[in-house]
């Protein structure tokens, strides 16, 4: 009694588990917000089970370091700045739960679940990093052209939108709604562009609303506009949403055509923690060249602010330069913490990305396909347990029902593994497991079978079952080890999906031997127990 | 209460020589393909570009084969793929000239430009492109390999330490048999290697040995339990009492290939496949390959199992060994009916 009631137990908390790891949980996603189209973090609820992307569509790509124009020293250091670029540029598609990883020593995998355009994804991951560092429009020649930039702008018929307050007005000013000079005296309309600009901090600063950055960003890609720039001012725009007080704005920085310097130069850059000021510093060095050229320009550049520009976007707020820089130098970010310095430095680093990327395998998978491939899946594992179920009912009558019961229970532990475990659900994977439905009666075919036997032989009904149990033991346990060891090597040896049928191959092993013989062994017990008279047993 | 093959007596090892020459058989004809035909390896293995249209309408494969060659991607194949409005075009590097205009990285807009002319923009999507520069399907073969011959060992050291090493390589043995055979079938049927597939071979290898080690437990219990039966007469008895397990487990594995095979859609189709096979040719070759090999190496080299199988030679004994030795021995002495329950 008091095993069986231990026995019972033990089964409760194993299903308590597996349904505790299956409920829905809040899981924190990037998506892309409707109304700005960028991305912020939102917590959704869901079933904790991942899909693969043959399953639910998307891209794979694996790529490594291009080693056609030479061969590079150390693919393994490159391949982890490539990494941190890749994840920063990964935002601009909008993918929730993008999956960036080194894979190996030196490839670098890359998944978006749910994109359609393999051409975009490559065009985006591939670029390279190109670093530079540019002065910031010192002499206001972006602010003081803006009259004729909106002048242009209306001529071709652009109109200021929304009820947004004109003019370039001071952000933390007395008065955002108050019309400045230049503009009022243009025209009674604010001004297209310069009603979504908000004085930045530091000179070539702009601010710009996060929900109109895109209106502001299409009004800069026009071509009149671009001729109206002065000459040697390009517009940049800042690489991260920035929150003053209830509202995220997006820096928009005048910087010089010219670039002082770029990331080519830049051999070194690391973070630390200043100990007398305890300030937030990035070190870097520069190659002797780029040493002597940044030496020239910063001493003409003292007190000037420097933007450092990784691929077309200013990364943070730009530093000032205080004094003649060469070869070494030193970017402080004052009391900002110390990580934002080691980010700061690796982007300084990938920015000197060694050599560009190759794309070495390439999978895009649409989501209508994934939908069909798991429509199917489910079909075909429905049939398939069905058939299970009839054969072993018909077989082995009441001892099968048993057997179905810990079928099922075998169904929801193996689910519930993957799913605790954090294992992706692929399409092999989803065959591995409609496949394993069918041997996982196998443990049970054994102990019946055995049971039969040891009946047969004229032994009593309880010293059968329990004897069937135990001789049956040996051939389970060999048989299932050896097939998870051949399993095993699947998961060390293969890759993605070949991974994934493994894992899904090993767990149903496990749920199996956990379900055909403890979850069995009980229920016949407690059957012998309720009915102590009977003689013949239903096997 | 139904019972197959309750006291089955079939003299199993009997037919060994029959059984080797089926196999030799089935050897040579897929050894025929491979020399000819080759396996038809995926682009994932040999690189190159693979995409899977739909179109709205139905479009003779020869029209698009036709575009292709009129864009500059000859040797492309184009297969049907599950039904008629659904294509798979696979441009591998090997083939020839397939790259000769573009790298793999073009093909995919070659492709589209060429669906754009002959089935018309907009009247076809694009539902999986897969590229794979030949690298990493060099490496891909290089890993399948390995984690064959990986498996091999691994079960042949955990059997030497569970049996004896005999059954070890008898059963190692019979599961090179099922590879060899399932390659051989994989070649016949032009099946595409992929690696789903040989994930297959690989589950083969597993369900082979699992089937074999069913068979050899019994064989390991039985010299135990019946000293005076020779190994001849002992690997006949396990196999015929393990044969309602045998026909139960088969059943339920074929009912859910089966499902797969028909049901699961054209991507898994020659996971199925090859799955359908393993369970025929593991099932086989457990008691006809494992079984007499085993009997074949107790010969060579006895071991303290190897009662008669020397003195046997090959062939089946016309006189059993022994005073009277029947097939299915009468049970040891039955155990008391009642037993106080624990």
């Amino acid at each position: 009694m008091g095993t069986i009631r231990g026995r019972l137990i033990t089964i409760g908390i194993l299903i308590l588990a597996s349904i505790a790891a299956l409920l829905p949980r809040n899981i924190t996603q990037r998506v892309v917000d409707q109304q700005t189209g960028r991305m912020k973090d939102t917590t959704i609820r869901r079933v904790p089970v991942n899909l693969g992307l043959d399953l639910q569509g998307g891209i794979h790509l694996a790529l490594e370091v291009d080693e056609s124009n030479g061969p590079v020293p150390d693919c393994a250091d490159a391949i982890q700045r490539a990494e941190r670029v890749v994840r920063t540029r990964i935002d601009e598609f909008g993918t929730t739960e993008p999956v960036v990883q080194i894979q190996g020593r030196c490839r670098l995998i890359v998944e978006l679940a749910g994109e359609k355009d393999p051409a975009r994804a490559k065009s985006v991951i591939q670029r390279t990093a190109f670093l530079e560092f540019r002065i910031t429009d010192m002499q206001n020649q972006f602010q003081n052209t803006l009259p004729q930039i909106d002048a242009v702008l209306r001529k071709a018929g652009v109109r200021s939108r929304g009820a947004a307050p004109s003019a370039v007005s001071q952000l933390f000013g007395s008065d955002t709604s108050k019309v400045t000079r230049d503009s009022a005296a243009e025209a009674s309309t604010p001004g297209a562009l310069s009603s979504l600009l908000f004085q930045g901090q530091l000179p070539g600063e702009f601010l710009v609303p996060e929900e109109q950055w895109e209106v502001a960003d299409s009004l800069i890609q026009r071509p009149d506009v671009r001729q109206a720039m002065p000459r040697g001012i390009d517009l940049k725009w800042g690489a991260q949403v920035e929150s003053r007080g209830a509202k995220s704005y997006r820096a928009l920085y005048a910087v010089e055509s010219r670039p002082i310097i770029t990331g080519e130069e830049l051999t070194k850059a690391t973070a630390r923690r200043d100990q007398l000021t305890n300030q937030s510093v990035v070190d870097f060095a520069l190659s002797r060249r780029g040493g002597r050229k940044f030496g020239e320009e910063t001493a003409r550049h003292i007190q000037h602010y420097m933007a450092i520009i990784l691929d077309g976007r200013v990364q943070g707020q730009p530093p000032i330069i205080k004094s003649q820089i060469s070869s070494r130098g030193q970017i402080e970010l004052g009391t900002k913490p110390l990580q934002e310095a080691s980010d700061l430095a690796l982007v300084l680093r990938a920015g000197a990305l060694p050599a560009p990327l190759q794309i070495v395998e390439e999978r895009a998978i649409g989501a209508s396909l994934g939908e069909d491939s798991i429509n199917d899946g489910i079909r075909a594992g429905i049939v398939g347990v069905v058939l299970v179920i009839l054969i072993m009912v018909g077989y082995y009558r009441l001892s099968g029902v048993l057997a179905v019961g810990a079928l099922t229970l075998y169904c929801l532990f193996t689910i519930a593994g993957l799913s605790a475990f954090g294992f992706t659900l692929t399409l092999p994977g989803l065959a591995g497991f409609v496949l394993s439905i069918g041997i996982a009666v196998d443990a049970n075919v054994l102990i019946f079978e055995r049971i039969r036997e040891e009946l047969v032989h004229g032994k009593s009904l309880r010293l059968a079952v329990d004897d069937g149990f135990k001789h049956a033991m040996n051939a389970i346990v060999d048989s299932n080890v050896s097939t998870a060891l051949t399993a095993f090597i699947l998961y060390l040896v293969g890759t993605g999906p070949v991974k994934g049928f493994a894992i899904t191959l090993i767990i149903g092993i496990a749920a199996s031997m956990v379900s055909a013989i403890f979850v069995v062994k009980t229920l016949f017990l407690i059957w012998l127990q309720r009915r102590p008279a009977m003689t013949t047993l239903s096997v | 209460m139904i019972r197959f093959f309750a006291n089955a007596n079939y003299d199993f090892i009997k037919w060994r020589n029959w059984a080797y020459g089926i196999t030799a058989a089935i050897m040579l004809v897929g050894l025929g393909f491979l020399a000819t035909r080759g396996l038809n390896y995926s682009i994932e293995f040999t690189g190159g570009t693979l995409m899977q249209v739909e179109t709205k309408t139905v479009v003779p494969t020869g029209k698009i084969r036709q575009a292709l060659d009129d864009v500059g991607l000859h040797g492309a194949e184009i297969q049907s793929f599950g039904s008629e409005t659904s294509y798979v075009i696979r441009a591998r590097i090997t083939a020839e000239g397939a790259t000769t205009e573009a790298g793999t990285q073009a093909v995919a807009t070659v492709v589209r430009r060429a669906l754009d002319a002959s089935v018309g923009a907009g009247q076809y999507s694009v539902v999986r492109t897969e590229e794979v520069r030949p690298k990493v399907g060099k490496e891909l073969q290089g890993k399948a390999f390995l984690a064959i011959i990986l498996s091999f060992f691994v079960t042949l050291v955990y059997l030497a330490a569970r049996f004896e090493w005999r059954f070890g390589l008898a059963a190692v043995l019979a599961t090179a048999h099922d590879v060899l055979a399932t390659i051989a079938f994989i070649s016949v049927m032009h099946l595409e290697v992929s690696l789903i597939v040989v994930g297959a071979v690989l589950t083969v290898v597993g369900y082979s040995l699992n089937d074999t080690i069913i068979i050899f437990d019994r064989v390991r219990e039985n010299l135990h339990k019946y000293r005076r039966q020779n190994l001849y007469e002992i690997l006949n008895l396990s196999i015929n009492e393990t044969l309602p397990r045998s026909v139960l487990t088969h059943g339920t594995t074929i009912a859910t290939t089966l499902a797969l095979l028909l049901l699961a859609g054209e991507v898994i189709r020659p996971f199925a496949w090859v799955m359908t096979f393993g369970i025929f040719t593991g099932t086989f070759s457990s008691i006809y390959i494992a079984a007499p090999i085993l009997l074949l190496i107790e010969k060579r080299w006895p071991g303290e199992d190897a009662r008669g199988a020397r003195a046997l030679g090959a062939r089946a004994p016309t006189v059993p060994t022994g005073p009277s030795a029947p097939a299915v021995p009468k049970p040891p002495a039955p155990t008391p009916p009642r037993v106080p329950v624990r």
